[in-house]
């Protein structure tokens, strides 16, 4: 009697953790992708994305003094600030990068020749002279402070928007959704056709054609890449666009044919039959019954569709991309700058972030009908 | 609006014959009702008259004209399916003009055939609302208004009541007898595994059974006067009491000595020859009296279920032969465990033998 309805499993606990770790493999990558595209080189490199997030104290690399000499009461003062912001704390400072630590804010130190400098809390600095320090390398100034989060967008505008950069990624992006949406479109159409044909119109050898279809699913891409190029080369297509979409279309056929299927023969028979009574041909059926019910397995394939061709490397490697490099899409664009940049992080960040940035609002927008569409065929 | 006629039709699924020589004539502005237990094929020759399934040998005629192989649409029918069958992602306006869409009829007629059958099944608040948004009879009557619009010549009813509650269901079948009275010309085909819709609706009825007809007839005629045991213990409830027994006196009456010691007469009139053949004697339940002369059956009340306006006897004698059922008006709870003689009036007394009724030699 453990199993009374209603009542809670005994391993619900286990549920919850599971869910948790996999919530936690999931989320923290991509956060800290996300977190660490928005800072920069010397940030990435001094901490790691997860300080960035609070304030932090940290050594700042030394400042030289500058700024406009002003004589006060026979003394030759220089006033400043040590960074931009107010909110930083200084909590250490010192003049040498041995002792970089070595007084406190307000404290007052004397430098070689009468001089004295003192730092204050909230960064800003005075430098007093009996003599005029023009002409003179003024000190420097080593501190620890704590400073607030600080992010910044120019790794963005440079990767997206800079038409100098030569790894930029705007055009690798536009290149992927030319390849993207037309390979999800072709197959939708073409699936939904075939998979109303197969759950709802007799015909000799349609059991076979099922058959096939689901046979044709476990047949691995890689198996029909290299015949399929030189059969785009022999009738003409060559390497583009148009070959793509057909490699897609034909990768993706098996799994939306089956999948909008079994969601079509999961549809009331007799509404299609009330549709025929009604003197509706199949066409009409098709276009006006089944279509819009189908929506919520059409809406999943095409999640499917779009987010695998999205990240594929290998279709378009072989298909598309040819020397010129006119044509790369963002994989190819990612793997180019792991060569190129492969030490700015925040480079390959900023890139890959991009990357699955479509994917996510395309998860997060439609994600009712992923899960819709992966029980498509297994409950009714 | 039109004649049926099926000639011979069968139906059969590879080697399996599920029907087999339905003859039936069905006139204009009837309302044919077919009946039998589940299993029997009524659901498969509506749908064979409505051309959803393939008429495997025999001919069905529509006004004379052959219609095995016209497609449904063109049949000049209209079905209200038992699901209802509503497109679920159109409004209930769409719904009912979507056959006359198809048809490419103009935008005004089509507006005043919805309205018109919207007015006459009160559906007007309704005509914007998706079918979700609707109770179970609305879905119904949006079903029945779906066919008014086609205004067809035949309309198909597949058991439409048996999704709705018991309450629901007697209100939608008098909505349906009244959609009758106010098309009399146009013919109905209704199928149903319900006695009372069978009984109150029909103008005959078509008992199906073993993949064929038992008997056709009008309500009354198959209650008084069944051609066979089936459609005897078919219509009416509880079923025809049965009991084994031989002739012992032929002429107009008929005198059948019971093989449980009673003595039955019926007005059923046999023939000399018949003298000593075995026969089984039918008596409904509610013709069944409490008598103190001759007695059909004396055996002891088992047990009583009191209705209020009736009470049902289900009686047996100690170890022996079948159960009897008797109605008796009023309430009776005082008799269980009694002993009760039981007889009948000659008239209600029906003579079978071998499963076929005596009446109709």
């Amino acid at each position: 009697m453990d199993n009374i309805v209603g009542k809670k499993p005994a391993l619900t606990w286990a549920v919850n953790i599971s869910m948790a770790v996999l919530v936690a493999l999931w989320l923290f990558p991509t956060l800290g992708l996300l977190v660490s595209s928005f800072r920069t080189a010397d940030q990435i490199a001094s901490s790691g994305w997860w300080s960035s997030l609070g304030t932090q104290e940290r050594q700042v690399p030394a400042i030289r003094v500058e700024g406009t000499e002003v004589e006060v009461d026979g003394r030759f003062v220089i006033e400043g600030r040590l960074f931009d912001t107010t909110d930083a704390r200084v909590s250490a400072w010192g003049t040498s990068s041995r002792q970089p630590e070595a007084y406190a804010p307000g404290q007052v130190v004397d430098l070689d020749g009468g001089a004295t400098l003192t730092v204050i809390e909230d960064g800003t600095y005075v430098l007093s002279s009996p003599v005029t320090t023009e002409g003179t390398r003024l000190p420097r100034i080593f501190s620890t402070a704590a400073t607030p989060p600080e992010f910044t967008t120019e790794n963005y505008r440079a990767i997206l928007f800079d038409p100098k950069n030569t790894d930029g990624m705007a055009k690798a992006f536009f290149n992927t959704l030319t390849v993207t949406i037309p390979a999800t479109i072709i197959p939708i159409l073409v699936a939904a056709f075939a998979a109303y044909a197969l759950a709802w119109m007799d015909f000799p050898g349609r059991a076979l054609l099922i058959a096939a279809i689901v046979g044709l699913l476990v047949v691995p891409l890689q198996l029909a890449l290299i015949p399929l190029l030189k059969l785009h080369n022999d009738i003409g297509i060559g390497k583009g666009y148009l070959g793509t979409w057909l490699a897609h279309t034909g990768f993706g056929l098996p799994l939306a044919i089956y999948l909008l299927r079994n969601y079509m023969v999961g549809l009331p028979r007799d509404i299609i039959e009330c549709a025929k009574v009604d003197g509706a041909s199949d066409f009409q059926i098709f276009t006006r019954i089944i279509l819009p019910l189908s929506f919520p397995a059409l809406a999943s394939f095409a999640i499917f569709q779009f987010l695998w061709t999205w990240n594929d490397l290998l279709v378009a490697l072989v298909f598309l991309i040819d020397s010129t490099g006119e044509t790369t899409v963002m994989t190819k664009q990612i793997v180019e700058l792991l060569g190129t940049r492969g030490g700015n992080w925040e480079v390959l960040a900023t890139a890959a972030f991009i990357s699955i940035a479509v994917p996510l609002m395309v998860f997060f927008a439609m994600q009712k009908y992923l899960v819709r569409g992966l029980l498509a065929g297994s409950v009714k | 609006m039109a004649d049926l006629q099926l000639i011979n039709v069968e139906k059969a699924y590879g080697e399996v014959k599920v029907l087999a020589n339905i003859n039936l004539d069905i006139k204009k502005g009837e309302l044919i009702v077919f009946v039998g237990p589940s299993g029997c094929g009524k659901s498969t020759l509506l749908r064979m008259i409505a051309g959803l399934e393939k008429i495997t040998a025999g001919d069905f005629l529509i006004d004379g004209e052959r219609m095995n192989d016209v497609p449904p649409a063109q049949r000049g029918i209209a079905m209200v399916f038992q699901s209802y069958a509503l497109y679920p992602h159109m409004t209930v306006r769409d719904n009912m003009s979507f056959a006359l869409k198809i048809a490419k009829k103009s935008p005004a007629e089509i507006e005043a055939a919805v309205a018109k059958a919207a007015r006459i099944l009160q559906l007007e608040p309704y005509l914007d609302r998706l079918p979700k948004a609707l109770s179970g009879g609305q879905r119904q009557r949006v079903a029945i208004g779906r066919s008014i619009v086609r205004d067809p010549k035949v309309y198909l009813f597949d058991e439409p009541l048996s999704n709705l509650d018991a309450a629901l269901r007697v209100a939608t079948r008098i909505e349906i007898a009244q959609l009758k009275e106010s098309m009399p010309h146009s013919t109905m085909i209704y199928v149903t595994h319900d006695q009372v819709e069978a009984m109150t609706l029909a103008t005959r009825i078509v008992v199906l059974a073993g993949g064929g007809i038992s008997q056709v007839g009008a309500p009354l005629e198959l209650y008084e006067r069944p051609q066979n045991e089936f459609v005897a213990q078919f219509i009416g409830s509880p079923a025809m009491n049965l009991m084994a027994g031989e002739v012992v006196e032929t002429g107009p009456q008929t005198r059948v000595m019971l093989a449980n010691g009673g003595v039955a007469v019926s007005s059923v009139p046999t023939i000399q020859s018949d003298r000593g053949r075995r026969v089984n004697i039918g008596v409904r339940p509610e013709d069944l009296l409490a008598t103190t002369g001759a007695a059909i059956f004396t055996g002891e009340v088992e047990f009583t279920e009191a209705l209020g306006e009736v009470t049902l006897l289900y009686c047996k004698r100690q170890g022996k032969d079948a159960q009897v059922v008797a109605k008796l008006p009023g309430i009776h709870n005082e008799l269980r465990r009694k002993t009760v003689s039981l007889g009948a009036d000659p008239a209600k007394v029906h003579l079978f033998a071998d499963g076929q009724s005596l009446l109709y030699r």
